[in-house]
């Protein structure tokens, strides 16, 4: 089962000893805290854990894959993720299960 | 905007929560989720975005200076993928 907001809520109380509606609360603030960084364009770089950049998209022409109908695709905002060190490293030693 | 400042950042919009808890919430999420992925897990986030893994097979590479080859291991790098509100609000960033 994928980890979601309400199982690190749930890790906040139980190691941090706040209740349930505070640790919801720190996770919101949290998670709705980078997203504000970002949508004014700046980047998140939060060391041990990896970096939030904001790239800028030129246009380009695209093609919807099902019909071939060239359709261009406008300039735009992205984000992206580079993993830390740290992360990187904690996972390349992940030797699970490997999906084809 | 580095770690620090994002924890000051909290702490502003949130005067009714004890600073200390925010710096301790933000350590103990950030190790969860690292945990969790090197667990082989999947992270969602509602509105954020999700973070998995992706397996690259293993490969031989060259050292681009020596030209000498170098095994590769397969390995799992992470993945993240923006959710639908974050990309929204970075590509409009007025319209939020």
């Amino acid at each position: 089962m994928a980890m979601t907001k309400a199982g690190l809520a749930q890790e906040l109380c139980d190691q941090l000893g706040v209740n349930k509606r505070e640790a919801k609360e720190l996770v919101e603030l949290y998670f709705d805290t980078v997203r504000e960084v970002l949508a004014e364009g700046e980047s998140v770089k939060i060391s041990g854990f990896g970096n939030f950049n904001i790239r800028e998209k030129t246009p380009r022409p695209g093609r919807n894959p099902k019909t071939g109908e060239e359709i261009p695709i406008s300039a735009r905002r992205v984000v992206t993720f580079k993993p830390g060190q740290k992360l990187k490293h904690r996972i390349e030693s992940y030797a699970g299960a490997v999906e084809q | 905007m580095v770690r620090s400042e994002l924890i000051e950042k909290m702490v502003e919009t949130m005067p009714g929560l004890a600073p200390r808890d925010i710096e301790l919430a933000v350590k103990i999420i950030q190790e969860h989720m690292i945990d969790n992925l090197a667990d082989g897990g999947r992270i969602e986030v509602r509105g954020f975005g999700s973070f998995s893994l992706n397996y690259r097979k293993p490969k031989i590479a060259r050292n681009p200076r020596t030209g000498e080859s170098v095994p590769l291991a397969g390995r799992h790098v992470v993945h993240f993928k923006p959710g639908k509100e974050l990309r929204e609000m970075v590509d409009h960033p007025s319209t939020d």
